[in-house]
């Protein structure tokens, strides 16, 4: 791997999460990486954090339970209008760190093909692996990713299901390395369930998966929800970090899709559209 | 009931959950976010355990806290006389050797894997140099056990405690940046692991059979 890749224009000048806020005790600061370089983040005596690199100080956001900094110029951060609804349980449910590019993480949380596999008895069980048709489409002003009727049998589709059911998913992909999940709540039949994945790029090949729930559930404890999705999140990442090309090849022949694969189709085009060549391989001509 | 203080993506924890499993013993588990939470470092579980390790099994009047002492215990209080520990001298201390050459692997493609997943401070490069060592030594001694007939770590018919405690640290490896490709008796044995009636898996490993 190269020394040490710039990211091109379009994921430089986003916001990405380097922390759960609940992680950040006042007082010492704590490193991560971002785009490969290092970044210190702190919680000042007045609660306030702060990020910065070796020579400057970085613009912070305190956003959906996550500490956000960018090395660019970043615009506004996608909303999630749930996440203010009073009462819904908001979880910053753990943070994993995977040696994959993250917009391959970002891909494998799109796909629904692999829950009977890779998740059995939780998110899907055999022989109940039809991915059936569903819709994808960009919003008009070209800045987000949407899937809608997405159905699929979960034997245990949350914390607080009793028992299998058809679960409908939504997908927005409103960030090169964020989505958003919607997901029917199986104790409120007219509301969803949100179970967002914040993928900070902590290199080329590999990111910090940030994992943030905003759902209804009444029953259990946050850790025992933030058990639930580090487990689930644990079995995608032998699968992710067993996956080549590390970076996600965006030519539409470098790999052969099916009609399961239509959302991450749109989100490679969506990529090669903006100009993203940092965790990924560019499409050549 | 028994209560053991767990980390689901811990591979120390999964060998007490995986010979638990295998011996059908119930408990209740109590999750301690050990990362990124750092609940191991809490006043409230250095009270439970004052090294701040995981696991910690607990029964009221009775605390272990680690793996293996948790492993034998189990072992000898609801199987005891079994296969998991023999009584013969020789195999009784053939068991003790592989549990002593699971704490090498905890130490080395444990600590890589630590290093890359979950960002402790700790060399990578050396720890993933160890284990490959500690593989080679490991896979050259199950071919010769394989050519001598035998399926398991000690010269016994029947897995034993070796196996509980060198199972996780290598299947986990990958995780570490440590390929076992260059291993085929060690992934032959990890199979026969995986076939244990009883077996449970854990994030990060699968079982024999895809979707079982």
């Amino acid at each position: 791997m190269s020394p040490q890749t710039q990211p091109d224009p379009f994921m430089r000048d986003q916001w990405y999460p380097v922390s759960a806020l609940q992680d950040i005790a006042a007082g010492t600061p704590r490193v991560t990486k971002l785009f490969g370089q290092r970044v210190s983040y702190r919680r000042e005596a007045d609660g306030a954090c702060s990020a910065s690199t070796e020579d400057r100080a970085l613009p912070v956001l305190q956003r959906y339970g996550c500490l956000w900094t960018s090395l660019g110029t970043p615009g506004e951060l996608f909303e999630i209008p749930e996440y203010t609804e009073a009462d819904r349980r908001n979880v910053a449910a753990g943070t994993v760190a995977v040696q994959v590019s993250a917009q391959r993480g970002i891909e494998n949380f799109l796909d629904m093909g692999h829950f009977p596999y890779v998740h059995t008895g939780i998110l899907g069980a055999l022989p109940h692996t039809e991915v059936k048709e569903y819709n994808v489409e960009e919003t008009p002003d070209g800045r987000e990713i949407i899937a809608t009727e997405c159905l699929f049998y979960q034997p245990m589709a949350s914390t607080v299901s009793t028992s299998g059911a058809d679960v409908e998913y939504i997908y927005r992909v409103p960030h090169p390395t964020c989505s958003v999940l919607y997901k029917s709540s199986p104790l409120d039949e007219k509301r969803l369930d949100v179970i967002a994945l914040f993928g900070q790029p902590t290199g080329e090949e590999s990111f910090r998966g940030h994992m943030v729930l905003s759902i209804l559930d009444d029953v259990n404890t946050d850790d025992f929800i933030s058990y639930f999705q580090l487990h689930i999140f644990g079995q995608d990442k032998p699968i992710l970090e067993n996956q080549m090309p590390k970076r996600l090849p965006l030519d539409p022949r470098a790999e052969t899709p099916i009609r399961a694969d239509k959302t991450s189709i749109m989100y490679r085009r969506w990529l090669t559209r903006h100009g993203a060549t940092y965790g990924v391989i560019p499409a050549q001509g | 009931m028994p209560t053991l203080y767990d980390f689901d993506l811990s591979a120390d924890c999964y060998k007490v959950r995986l010979l638990a499993a295998i011996l059908g013993i119930p408990y209740d588990r109590h999750n301690v976010d050990f990362f990124p939470g750092m609940k191991h470092l809490s006043p409230a579980f250095l009270a439970v355990n004052p090294l701040g390790t995981l696991p910690v099994w607990d029964e009221g009047d009775l605390r272990l806290c680690s793996a293996h002492a948790i492993l034998v215990y189990l072992a000898e209080r609801h199987a005891p006389g079994g296969p998991w520990l023999p009584r013969d001298p020789a195999l009784a201390g053939e068991v003790q050797h592989w549990l002593g050459f699971a704490e090498g692997l905890a130490t080395s493609a444990g600590a890589a894997r630590l290093a890359a997943g979950m960002e402790f401070d700790l060399d990578l490069a050396a720890a993933q140099a160890r284990a490959h060592q500690l593989f080679e030594r490991m896979d050259e001694h199950l071919w010769f056990r394989e050519r001598e007939g035998g399926n398991w770590l000690c010269r016994t018919l029947q897995p034993t405690l070796a196996e509980i405690a060198c199972f996780p640290d290598v299947m986990l490896s990958e995780e570490g940046g440590i390929a076992r490709e260059d291993y085929p008796a060690l992934r032959r044995w990890s199979d026969r692991v995986k076939r244990i009636p009883g077996f449970e898996v854990m994030p990060g490993i699968f079982p024999a059979k895809i979707g079982a």
